[in-house]
């Protein structure tokens, strides 16, 4: 059995969708347990329920942008700096126990900024207590309690600090020994830092020295020889990588920067709840009167074409979880505009399908030149507002554009939509009435 | 039928509800969220007292009341941290044993002023872009000022009336009303195009027909596609201005009006202009 071009297409819709409703629906509704596929592809496991993505103004939680004060920091090291202190924030945060938390930098002028998002933290000020500190770096000797027996090996129970601090580190820099071109981590100290160093290397020649970040062991490098210019290698089988990382992390000790709130919100959790409800109840009845008036206006092309909406609706949603867009109330909105605009498609070539049928075409021709004449229109519309949504978008993070959060959720929601409304209300549509839609062809010419 | 005969009383009734709307610009201009001025809002639940006593507890930090409903307050003040509104709400604590912080917002100056240049070089980029696709897309360049001008139109509209809702109704402008106003540009231009695209497709089939002919006949054509389309981004609209949640409640009156208002500048505003395009700079 050979199938025709439009049943292959609707084929190949039908798996879509079951694929699609496979992605949206979760793993049990009701006594109903749905069979997982034991797939996966890349960093996706198709086994597993995907969450749909909450954005914090759903979620509740709070959001800082903190600004770092460069004062101190020569201009040169600046954006060091601010990667060693998003560093240690970073790791603050982790010890709140915050899941799915980030922080971002940014960088806008003279302006160093860390953005961060905090999601499900009910106590905003004692998290800003704790983030807003300023690193502080100590060294310090490690203090080991012997085993018990012979055979059981040292624990390190303790440090006691010495008199050399962060504030005598001039910087550190990733660099390569000379003789097997191995990465390594440089470290030099100021002036005041020199003769501590020399005293404390002297001192514990063949133990090892701790650097101590917020109280936690970043390195535990065993001294070697006194070292008395105050320029040390920190070696180790580093990959470029790991010295990277521990040169950034010695840096926010040597390079101290106090941060400030610029910004802060806390959006309680039932705040986004209670607006999700709302918005869900609105975008349902929203939906509704569309289908309604499509019905009413296109009779049985217009069921098709609300088919086709909820088949949007469908496979937007699983986009949604699998790209995973982060669902914010703006996102929401931009949504259901989408839906809206979803259907223009659809009217514009009914509106035509009807107008070719008047001037006395036959509905099978009249209905493809339809599609055929409505995409020019189509065409150039949608690609006006994708023009527009990448603007919101701002994909490559330009400066002088917005990178609001917000602003860009909608964007996205609003980019996404529109190019799976094309799909739908072309391909889907068309398809489905090549297959389902007989219509009527008029006998008597109409002119004009 | 001859819709471009009164062309004239299109650019009367669009003027009649910009001027109104430009005047309350220049004279009022707009009510800034603490997004653009900068400050702190902050909802105090569990008041016990009368929201003026809460009020008075911030004084040193310039308060406005914002909302209050039977127990909980939300006020703006300047830019503090939300250890010094914590302060403030302690000295009231007598009278208010369970009084705390449910909302906290703060927001440094010197961002709002960012925001605003961003909001600009967004706008000025969005606009010419637009003007270059269109005339690119339409081989002219009266297509694409046309409608360039028609969205212009449209945002003024929305601009003025939005001026007006915060004169009249302490309506705010915030980071989503640059979002909508952004999204009807792209609306408006997007109504616009499939009119002009009309345009184009008779002139092809028509040659030497008269321009003023040509573009009744396109919008006639066109107009119940217009109508049909807006109304259903207007459902879905009107759904979600009255049942919607609070925070996108004005950006859904936002995009409501611009929605309206393109619809009719497609029509009665872009379409219009290529005509007086043509009496200007038309071949005699």
């Amino acid at each position: 059995m050979t199938l025709s071009k439009p049943q292959k297409v609707f084929i190949f819709i039908c798996l879509v969708t079951l694929f699609s409703l496979y992605i949206i629906l979760p793993a049990k509704i009701f006594d109903l347990q749905i069979p997982r596929i034991n797939f996966k592809i890349g960093s996706l496991d198709l086994s597993k329920e995907i969450e749909l993505k909450q954005g914090l103004d759903i979620k509740g939680g709070l959001q800082v942008t903190l600004t770092a004060d460069m004062k101190e920091i020569e201009a040169g090291d600046r954006s060091t700096a601010l990667e060693s202190v998003k560093t240690v924030i970073g790791r603050r945060i982790d010890l709140f126990g915050v899941s799915e938390s980030g922080v971002k930098t940014a960088v806008s002028g003279n302006d160093y900024r860390l953005i961060l998002e905090l999601p499900g933290v009910t106590d905003p000020q004692q998290a800003l207590d704790l983030i807003g500190q300023t690193a502080k770096m100590e060294f310090a000797l490690p203090v080991f309690t012997p085993g018990k027996t012979a055979t059981e090996e040292a624990t390190l129970t303790g440090f006691t600090p010495t008199d050399l601090t962060g504030a005598d580190l001039a910087r550190a820099s990733v660099t390569f020994e000379t003789d097997d071109r191995s990465p390594a981590v440089a470290i030099s100290f100021k002036e005041s830092g020199k003769t501590k160093f020399a005293k404390l290397t002297k001192e514990n020649i063949g133990k090892p020295i701790a650097i101590l970040l917020d109280g936690y062991p970043v390195t535990m490098p065993t001294v070697q020889v006194e070292i008395i210019d105050g320029n040390a290698q920190i070696t180790g089988s580093f990959t470029v990588d790991e010295a990277k990382a521990l040169s950034v992390q010695l840096n926010a000790g040597a390079l101290p920067v106090p941060v400030s709130v610029l910004s802060q919100k806390n959006i309680p959790a039932t705040l986004g709840a209670d607006s999700i409800r709302k918005s869900i109840t609105a975008g349902a009845i929203g939906l509704s009167m569309v289908i309604v008036f499509m019905i009413g206006n296109y009779g049985w092309m217009g069921f098709i074409a609300s088919i086709g909406l909820v088949l949007y609706g469908i496979f937007t949603l699983a986009l949604y979880k699998l790209i995973p867009v982060v669902l914010s109330l703006p996102g929401i909105a931009g949504f259901l505009l989408s839906v809206g605009m979803a259907v223009d498609s659809n009217i514009l070539i009914f509106e035509r399908y009807k107008e070719e049928i008047r001037s006395g075409r036959t509905w099978t021709v009249g209905l493809e030149l339809a599609f055929g004449r409505a995409w020019d229109s189509i065409k150039d519309a949608n690609t006006a507002t994708i023009i527009t949504g990448f603007i919101l978008f701002n994909p490559l993070d330009w400066n002088f554009l917005n990178t609001s959060g917000a602003v860009r959720g909608f964007a996205l929601t609003l980019i996404l939509g529109i190019l799976i409304s094309l799909f739908t209300g072309i391909v889907v549509t068309r398809n489905l009435l090549r297959l389902f839609y007989k219509g009527k062809t008029l006998e008597i010419k109409n002119k004009k | 039928m001859n819709w471009m005969k009164h062309l004239y009383i299109y650019f009367l009734i669009s003027a009649l509800i910009i001027v109104p709307g430009i005047y309350s610009l220049a004279r009022y201009g707009f009510k800034p969220s603490i997004e653009f001025t900068g400050g702190t809002r902050l909802t105090v639940e569990n008041v016990k007292s009368t929201p003026d006593t809460v009020l008075q507890s911030f004084k040193d930090y310039t308060p406005s009341l914002e909302d209050s409903s039977k127990n909980s307050v939300t006020l703006k003040t300047k830019n503090i941290s939300q250890e010094t509104a914590q302060k403030a709400i302690d000295t009231i604590k007598k009278d208010n044993p369970e009084i705390k912080i449910a909302g906290f917002e703060t927001i440094g100056a010197a961002l709002g002023k960012e925001t605003i240049r961003k909001t600009l070089f967004a706008l000025v980029i969005a606009s010419v872009m637009l003007l270059l696709y269109i005339s690119f897309a339409f081989k002219k360049v009266k297509y694409g000022v046309c409608a360039v001008i028609a969205m212009l139109h449209d945002s003024l509209v929305l601009l003025g009336s939005f001026s007006l809702l915060g004169h009249f109704y302490g309506v705010e402008i915030d980071l989503l009303f640059v979002t909508a106003v952004l999204t009807i540009l792209s609306f408006s231009t997007h109504d616009t195009i499939v009119v002009y695209d009309r345009i184009r497709e008779l002139s092809h089939k028509n040659k030497g027909e008269n321009y003023t002919n040509l573009i009744n006949r396109a919008v006639t054509e066109t107009m119940v596609r217009s109508l049909n389309n807006s109304l259903t981004i207007i459902f879905m609209l009107i759904a979600l201005f009255l049942i919607g949640g609070e925070t996108t409640k004005y950006f859904s009156l936002a995009l409501l009006i611009g929605t309206i208002t393109g619809t009719y500048s497609s029509t009665f505003t872009a379409a219009p202009l290529l005509i007086v395009w043509e009496k200007i700079f038309g071949k005699k």
